[in-house]
């Protein structure tokens, strides 16, 4: 039931708002309202109930393991989010001063740090207020720098096929064309390929290592040399940092830019899909060209924000303020919790935990996309022999999966494997968790053979079965409405 | 099997194309191409109107999961829509080759035709791919 | 070892299953020469006792002024309940709901989400929100760009009296496809974005016109007058607007004859700290007629096996992950969590509670306009009808009185002056629900001691 339909005329949570009705503005009534808007009215305990039952229907890091690829879903720790949330740092007002505010930039100052130590990058911005944003800024600062270097004939931006979608959907936001690059049997990009798509339009590529395919880039140095001699930069996109942090930095395998999703190697919460944060870092010569605001540190040991004034050659504002602040304090807090070593333990335990996994489910008889390598933080089985074989799909495994209790893997993605399962469990799940997912999987994979019926109708023990997706699309309901007689007249 | 009727010809992109008998072409896609988007859920046509050049995109077609680019498979004039995939776009999914026709042309070149595929050859690109 | 739960007995055994000897072995496809030994420039672990000293340490550094900026961002009273149910773990720590059976929660919040600001904006179809609203903003002005199939424009008109960072913004995300932004003055006297300063860009057509209602000076717009201005030049209306001002003021959907066809905006007011500046969350809504081209997730209702209701996320193909380089954006997030506490906030103040709020803000900063009027040299600037924010003129330069006011604890106000330049000494002040009057009081003593003593 929706909240709208628990509401009834004349029912109030009336503590929340000011007790005295003050004396209605003098609004010009032409541009006023006639009609109350159709709000719900419930009470204050209405409201609780309600939310409460809703999130109980959700699954989530804190209450099932969630290996969904290239997503990163590990714990969020819970001191990150009550220190975030003191009440001096959610009061303070954008626009106040510097002055009033030096707790909170001396944290930010520290973050560009952190994540210059572990990007390798000279300068960082915290802007972005997700990786699709940092991705945007990247891109865009590409354009500037060929601008700036009068190379505006630098259009198009190579993107290995197995990319993520949003990256080419980046370069097209940043007026760029974009050349798919294809990817080798191995895993690795073609080298060929590649090399025979650079020019002089050539402004830069934008690559994931490891890569969506779950394999580190073995050639990534060659990579660098070629684009690097063919006047393109290359772009870093930190959707699989977790893998490699602390043990390979972007800048020394070549790259001149990159974003990093704090929501995925930072722990800062999903929230249901946001808000993330994906903060860019840039080589020297690059840094010109960073979103704002920065943060600087002031010849007193003070810091103060650096906006459009102070860096003229910027790509300008990406939000209205500083972007998500209050996920930058989180990510801060979790970096010195985990401090450096525990920060380099992070990929160690995440390749661990994926390495261990694929071993038990190789040694089960499942197929992997790309047998002959060594898996990074994560690794893709296909389940075409099982499709073939048995006629279930992968969304039938997947929705078979949430009936153990497991979180899916990533699906269908990337679009290169057909019948593709897409697996990161992180560093933070246990041996036992892994264990029990690995039965899990095991134990549906002989329902395939069994009662392969079972697969195509699951899931069965949650809230809804399976939503029809198709039904949604043609009959388009994105918006409850009050029947006639609803709205109250106010 | 897919159903593929003989008297029309095939782009490689998965266009169906017919020569009607005042010269005019109506396209729409394969029963193939349909069947590896799904179900379909949205049509975004063109305007009437509209010059196309051969292989320009010119529609979209929307499954949950998928949306494919319609490409003109001859170069002409778009001189009708078929209206009816705005409410009834499974009409593709359902009849391919009859009433989920796309988009009708009056192409350039009255023998642009022959430079399309024949039912045979489509075939074998099908199989090929696969 | 933080957050990893491993035993040493455990590690000797993962790794004789994977069949190495050793963590390092696993890194082996990396070439040697790239790896690397240490993190150096990060500081040494601290215990969750020593990081909560520091961060309480930092937090008392920043003790709050007494509030009053709004300019684009207002500290309203938050229920308790709001945070109280956002931070419940499987609504925080939940990834987005691409496994909708398992994610019915947070997709049925979203519903509840658009279909609230279905209620507010009088418009049809509404997204589950973008990053903030200047940021919003710039997405409906790409959007009215592929949406408006009349013209072939690439121009928009867009009102000086609009928030600078929110223009800033737009021209940021909006420049590289080559889309052209021409600023319409507002009337000195008024405030106002006029029809006569629209007609007289000599535009005889244009892709879309954006209305901000209040506008950024807090003055209303005639907003009939200039949407219907906007529809005889074939353009689209883009509405930006204070979510919490709909609950008094007329709706987007009603503006002039036709409605106005997208309205975006900043969801902060409604239940989100100022946390200096984010996470907040842009809205935005359309008629029916543009969804296909509106950015962002859409939760839809739909049935499942059994034929019982739910909700998934839909019309996925417009976007990044289905549709790549022809996608309406890039954006794959939305402010999830933000969109919750927005819900949550919505659903407990109701159109009463949220008329109440509105009016007590009204009230509030009339109050203290009166108040300040009375200060010798300080005065309105505009005459035109106001919201819940007013320009102020001062008789002298502005940022030496706003720091010796920020010395008394006092935030008094935004200095227009850089961006506003033919304003001379003018800030932009606000007085929401929260400040008492003896607040406003403090504020009036202080700033005529200040002003007394420049003289």
């Amino acid at each position: 039931m929706l909240i709208q339909e628990r509401s009834r005329p004349g029912r109030r949570a009336p503590t929340q708002a000011p007790l005295q009705t003050p004396k209605l503005p003098d609004l010009p009534s032409h541009l006023c309202r006639t009609q109350r808007p159709a709000l719900p009215e419930v009470s204050e305990l209405e409201v609780m109930r309600h939310y409460t039952g809703l999130s109980q229907k959700n699954f989530s890091i804190d209450t099932h393991c969630y290996p969904l690829g290239s997503c990163t879903m590990k714990y969020n720790p819970r001191v990150c989010h009550a220190l975030a949330m003191l009440p001096a740092f959610l009061s303070r007002h954008p626009l106040a001063p510097a002055e009033q505010g030096q707790g909170l930039l001396a944290c930010l100052y520290e973050l560009q740090e952190i994540l210059k130590a572990v990007t390798g990058m000279d300068a960082v911005s915290l802007a972005p207020a997700a990786g699709a944003q940092g991705e945007l800024a990247g891109v865009l600062m590409i354009r500037a720098y060929h601008r700036g270097r009068g190379e505006s004939q630098r259009t198009e931006i190579l993107i290995p096929d197995a990319a993520h979608g949003t990256n080419p959907a980046s370069a097209a936001m940043a007026g760029f064309q974009v050349r798919e690059i294809p990817t080798g049997p191995d895993g690795d990009v073609d080298l060929a390929a590649l090399r025979s798509a650079l020019g002089p339009k050539t402004a830069g590529i934008m690559l994931t290592n490891p890569s969506t395919l779950g394999v580190f880039e073995r050639n990534i140095r060659a990579i660098a040399e070629a684009v690097h001699g063919a006047g393109g930069l290359l772009y870093y996109d930190g959707a699989n940092l977790n893998g490699i942090l602390g043990q390979v930095r972007p800048a020394d395998m070549g790259f001149d830019i990159v974003h990093v999703n704090l929501h995925k190697t930072f722990a800062t919460p999903h929230g249901g899909g946001g808000p993330g944060a994906g903060p860019v870092g840039v080589r020297a010569q690059l840094a010109p060209y960073l979103p704002v605001p920065l943060v600087e540190r002031t010849a007193d040991d003070g810091y103060r924000w650096l906006t459009e004034s102070d860096r003229p050659q910027s790509i300008g504002r990406l939000t209205a303020f500083g972007g998500n602040i209050g996920i930058l304090l989180r990510a801060y807090v979790y970096a010195r919790l985990l401090g450096r070593q525990g920060l380099s333990r992070v990929a160690e335990f995440a390749t661990l935990n994926a390495n261990y996994l694929l071993a038990r489910l190789r040694s089960a008889g499942f197929t992997l996309a790309y047998p002959t390598r060594r898996a990074s933080h994560e690794f893709i089985l296909t389940l075409k022999p099982e499709a073939r074989a048995f006629g279930v799909s992968t969304a039938d495994v997947a929705k078979r999966l949430l009936d153990y209790g497991y979180h899916a893997p990533t699906t269908y993605f990337p679009l290169l494997v057909p019948e593709c399962l897409l697996i990161e469990p992180t560093e933070t799940e246990s041996k036992q968790t892994l264990d029990g997912l690995a039965e899990a999987l095991i134990a549906i994979r002989r329902e395939c053979v069994e009662n392969p019926e079972l697969l195509h109708n699951a899931p069965h023990h949650l809230p809804v079965s399976r939503l029809d997706e198709v039904h949604a699309a043609r009959q388009l309901d994105l918006a409850w409405r009050p029947t006639v007689g609803e709205g109250s007249h106010g | 099997m897919n159903e593929l009727p003989t008297d029309l010809r095939y782009s490689k992109t998965h266009e169906w194309a017919r020569l009607e008998d005042d010269g005019t072409i109506t396209v729409g896609i394969t029963d193939h191409a349909q069947d590896a988007l799904g179900d379909i859920v949205f049509v975004e046509l063109p305007e009437c109107g509209r010059k196309l050049a051969a292989d320009e995109p010119c529609a979209v077609i929307e499954s949950v999961k998928a949306a494919s680019d319609l490409y003109a498979p001859v170069a002409g004039e778009v001189i009708a829509v078929n209206a009816a995939l705005r409410d009834t776009p499974e009409a593709i999914n359902n009849s391919p080759y009859d009433e989920g026709w796309i988009l009708r042309l009056q192409p350039d070149d009255p023998h642009a035709l022959d430079s399309l595929l024949e039912s045979t050859a489509y075939a074998q690109l099908i199989a090929d791919e696969s | 070892m933080p957050f990893i739960p491993h035993t040493p007995e455990e590690i000797i055994e993962m790794l004789a299953t994977i069949g190495v000897s050793s963590i390092e072995e696993l890194f082996d496809e990396i070439p040697a020469e790239l790896r690397l030994k240490g993190l150096a420039g990060v500081p040494e672990a601290l215990s969750e006792l020593e990081v909560t000293q520091l961060m309480q340490a930092r937090a008392r550094a920043d003790q709050p002024l007494i509030n009053f900026i709004g300019a684009g961002a207002y500290e309203h009273h938050i229920p308790a309940v709001v945070w109280q149910l956002a931070s419940r773990g499987e609504f925080y720590s939940a990834y987005t709901p691409y496994q909708a059976e398992a994610s019915q929660g947070t997709l049925q919040v979203l519903y509840e989400f658009q279909s609230m600001m279905v209620a507010l904006t009088g418009l049809d179809a509404a997204n589950a929100s973008l990053y903030d609203g200047a940021s919003a903003l710039a997405e409906a002005v790409l959007m009215a760009v592929r949406a408006n199939r009349q013209t072939r424009s690439d121009q928009i008109l867009i009102p000086r009296a609009l928030h600078p960072a929110y223009r800033r913004v737009v021209r940021t995300l909006t420049e590289p496809q080559g889309i052209e932004l021409i600023e319409i003055p507002y009337d000195r006297k008024t405030g106002q974005t006029q029809v006569e300063a629209l007609a007289a860009t000599g535009i005889e057509e244009c892709a879309a016109v954006v209305i901000n209602q209040p506008n950024f000076f807090g003055v209303l717009e005639e907003v009939d007058a200039l949407t219907d201005w906007a529809h005889a030049h074939q353009a689209l209306v883009i509405a930006v607007v204070n979510p919490l001002s709909l609950a008094l003021l007329k709706p987007p959907g009603e503006w002039g004859n036709r409605g106005a066809d997208i309205a975006c905006g900043e969801a902060q007011p409604l239940g989100m700290p100022l946390s200096s500046g984010g996470p907040y969350a842009g809205f935005m809504c359309c008629k029916l007629g543009h969804v296909r081209q509106l950015p962002g997730r859409i939760a839809g209702r739909t049935i499942d096996r059994a034929g019982r209701s739910g909700f998934t996320l839909t019309l996925q193909a417009r976007e990044q992950h289905i549709r790549r380089g022809k996608a309406t954006s890039n954006i794959c997030t939305n402010q999830g969590l933000m969109v919750t506490a927005a819900t949550i906030y919505l659903a407990l103040l109701g159109a009463e509670g949220l008329a109440r709020v509105a009016a007590a803000c009204c009230a509030n900063t009339s109050l203290l306009a009166e108040r300040l009027s009375a200060i010798p040299g300080v005065g309105p600037c505009f005459t035109g009808p106001c919201f819940h924010e007013r320009v102020l003129h001062l008789p002298v330069a502005v940022p030496v009185v706003l720091e010796t006011l920020a010395a008394e604890g006092i935030l008094g106000g935004f200095d227009l002056n850089p961006d506003y330049p033919e304003l001379g000494a003018a800030i932009l002040v606000c007085a929401t629900e929260l400040r008492t009057p003896e607040e406003i009081e403090r504020y009036a003593q202080c700033l005529q001691a200040i002003l007394a003593s420049q003289s």
